[in-house]
């Protein structure tokens, strides 16, 4: 039963050959069995998965399931679940049991769906690794000696080990993609503002976004539509309403018009990625899409504005860390100061530190305009990038990362090479635009994720374009050895 | 930018975060390495171009001000680390 999609899943729910209950115990199952070698759950939920089992199957009885009743999920640990521990990967909240319930968490509860727990991370959301993580990085299923990709590495493990039927996921600079690419699933970044942030915890609020891992784009669309939506306790949320992603997957790709960006197959790019990514163009010409080489001439821009924007918004938000209310206190604080610093100073890994101290500096005064500002302009030359390209294309199409997953260690000395691995995902968040990753080959016996671009609130071609793609093609449905 | 064992600590102050001594050197490299990268932007002429703060562009939302939370100390406070009569207890601030 766990190799089956959301989407079968849902199904086999809808026609009474399963019960909930039995669907959550043998994914409980195999969360506690897998998660030895992958590490990839902070916290298994299990009393809380049984007991909403219980009410999916009786939701279903009576009559009133939904797609996602009685589907087993993991939420990344960024998701404020009520009554249970939501760490955001960091000793800093190794002791917060949520006091209340994140938006996307109390959609979920109310479409009837089954929490399993809560999918290891990055600390606070930031890296690109999972190595960040006060629990320990996770290992991807696909070669235990790798990395899944960050921040939702955890989320990516599970759902490409089948630990749960999707998961969902926060994307603020590639946390989606990087990851569904790295563990050869299928994510999707939304268009900014489109999935409440309500309860999500804050990394760079101008740039996060919640979405959906699973394994492929039918699944996603099936998420979206309850992850999605208009919540006034989001003071950035999108005033839209949500078109049914599931009832437009099956569009034709006749004549729809993709642009390849020259910036993202240039030097850097793995030449087997590159392999991986010219064979998945050549399905799409098969599918009727007609290609355009097209120009994003700041993308080499988009990092450096990056990690000045969102450590300034992080340094900001995570102010609220202080040891006073809640999350870790120091021993014997002498006085308030102290308890502020020496707080924040345990509470807080090494690279959030990092990036508290890149913000405070480039906030601070005499380097607000040389930094903040100047990374803000060229943010909007990035975006505007985005808006002549759209002009003329319907989708972008290219690499979601110049490689495969690396290995463990590989990276952590220097923290740009670990940056530079996020370079064909940030513009997006930079731009707001929503992008996607699928599954769409191997290179170095490792999976490949190819990335979909599209215009503010277009989610629906993207969905339609990757599911048509999913059709002919079987990587989304690949499974790696050993689980 | 090459940031000194000063600087470091100036900043570390400012956010208020505690950094051993010991690793002042190590936060000093890495610092000055993201801000020479970040450097870059330098090559970008932004001459008239207006900050971009927001991908949407949309004004700020405001609501009507009327009461919509209920009352929950007791349910807030259980995570707080300290708490005395309903208020967060934190070292003494005024003699």
């Amino acid at each position: 039963m766990y190799k089956k999609t959301l989407a079968q899943l849902s199904a086999a729910l809808q026609a009474k050959e399963v019960s909930s209950v039995e669907m959550t115990q043998e994914f409980l199952a195999r969360a506690k069995k897998f998660n030895e070698s992958t590490n990839a759950y902070i916290t298994i939920t299990e009393d809380l998965a049984l007991k909403q089992a219980q009410e999916a199957d009786a939701m279903i009885a009576a009559g009133n399931g939904q797609a996602l009743t009685g589907i087993p999920l993991a939420h990344k640990d960024i998701f404020c679940t009520d009554g249970y521990k939501t760490s955001c990967g960091s000793k800093m909240l190794d002791n917060f049991i949520a006091p209340y319930n994140a938006t996307v968490i109390e959609k979920f509860n109310a479409a009837g769906a089954v929490t399993l727990g809560k999918a290891n991370m990055d600390e606070f959301a930031m890296g690109s690794s999972n190595e960040n993580s006060f629990y320990g990085a996770v290992k991807n299923p696909w070669d235990l000696s790798c990395v899944p990709g960050g921040s939702s590495g955890g989320s990516a493990a599970v759902v490409a080990a089948r630990m749960a039927a999707a998961a969902t996921g926060t994307d603020t600079g590639g946390s989606i993609r990087q990851p569904a690419s790295f563990c050869g699933i299928s994510g999707i970044k939304p268009t900014y503002g489109r999935v409440s942030r309500y309860g999500m915890i804050a990394y760079a609020s101008s740039l996060d976004q919640g979405g959906p891992m699973a394994q492929s784009a039918e699944d996603l669309a099936l998420m979206l539509e309850v992850m999605a939506g208009f919540d006034p306790k989001d003071s950035t949320s999108a005033e839209k309403d949500v078109p049914q992603y599931s009832a437009t997957l099956d569009n034709s790709l006749e004549g729809v018009k993709i642009g390849l960006p020259k910036e993202y197959f240039e030097e850097g790019l793995d030449a087997e990625v590159a392999k991986v990514i010219d064979a998945a163009i050549e399905e799409y010409k098969k599918l009727g899409a007609e290609f355009v080489e097209i120009s994003l001439p700041n993308t080499h821009l988009s990092v450096p504005a990056y990690y000045v924007v969102a450590p300034a918004e992080c340094s900001s938000n995570l102010s609220r860390f202080d040891g006073a209310r809640f999350g870790h206190r120091c021993e014997d604080p002498k006085d308030l100061e102290d308890m502020y610093k020496r707080s924040r100073g345990e509470g807080f890994g090494e690279e959030v530190k990092r990036r508290i101290l890149i913000g405070a500096y480039a906030l601070s005064a005499g380097y607000y305009d040389a930094y903040y500002l100047k990374a803000q302009r060229t943010r909007r030359l990035i975006s505007d990038d985005f808006k002549k390209a759209f002009a003329d294309v319907d989708l972008i199409l290219g690499p979601t990362s110049p490689t495969t997953a690396f290995g463990i260690g590989a990276k952590t000395d220097d923290p740009i090479t670990m940056y530079m691995s996020d370079i064909y995902t940030i513009a997006v968040n930079l731009a707001g635009i929503p992008a996607m990753s699928i599954p769409a080959g191997m290179a170095q016996g490792k999976p490949v994720g190819l990335q979909l671009m599209g215009n503010y609130f277009d989610e629906s071609k993207l969905l339609n374009a990757a599911h048509k793609y999913q059709q002919v093609t079987d990587w989304h449905q690949q499974m790696p050895e050993g689980f | 930018m090459s940031l000194q064992a000063d600087d470091v600590k100036n900043i570390a102050h400012l956010a208020r975060v505690a950094i051993d001594d010991a690793d002042i050197p190590d936060y000093a490299k890495n610092l000055s390495k993201i801000l020479d990268f970040v450097d870059q932007l330098n090559q970008a002429d932004t001459d008239g171009i207006e900050p971009m703060a927001h991908p949407l562009d949309m004004a700020q939302r405001l609501r009507v001000d009327e009461v919509t939370e209920e009352n929950q100390r007791e349910k807030l406070q259980a995570v707080a680390p300290k708490v005395e009569a309903g208020l967060f207890l934190v070292p003494k601030v005024i003699e």
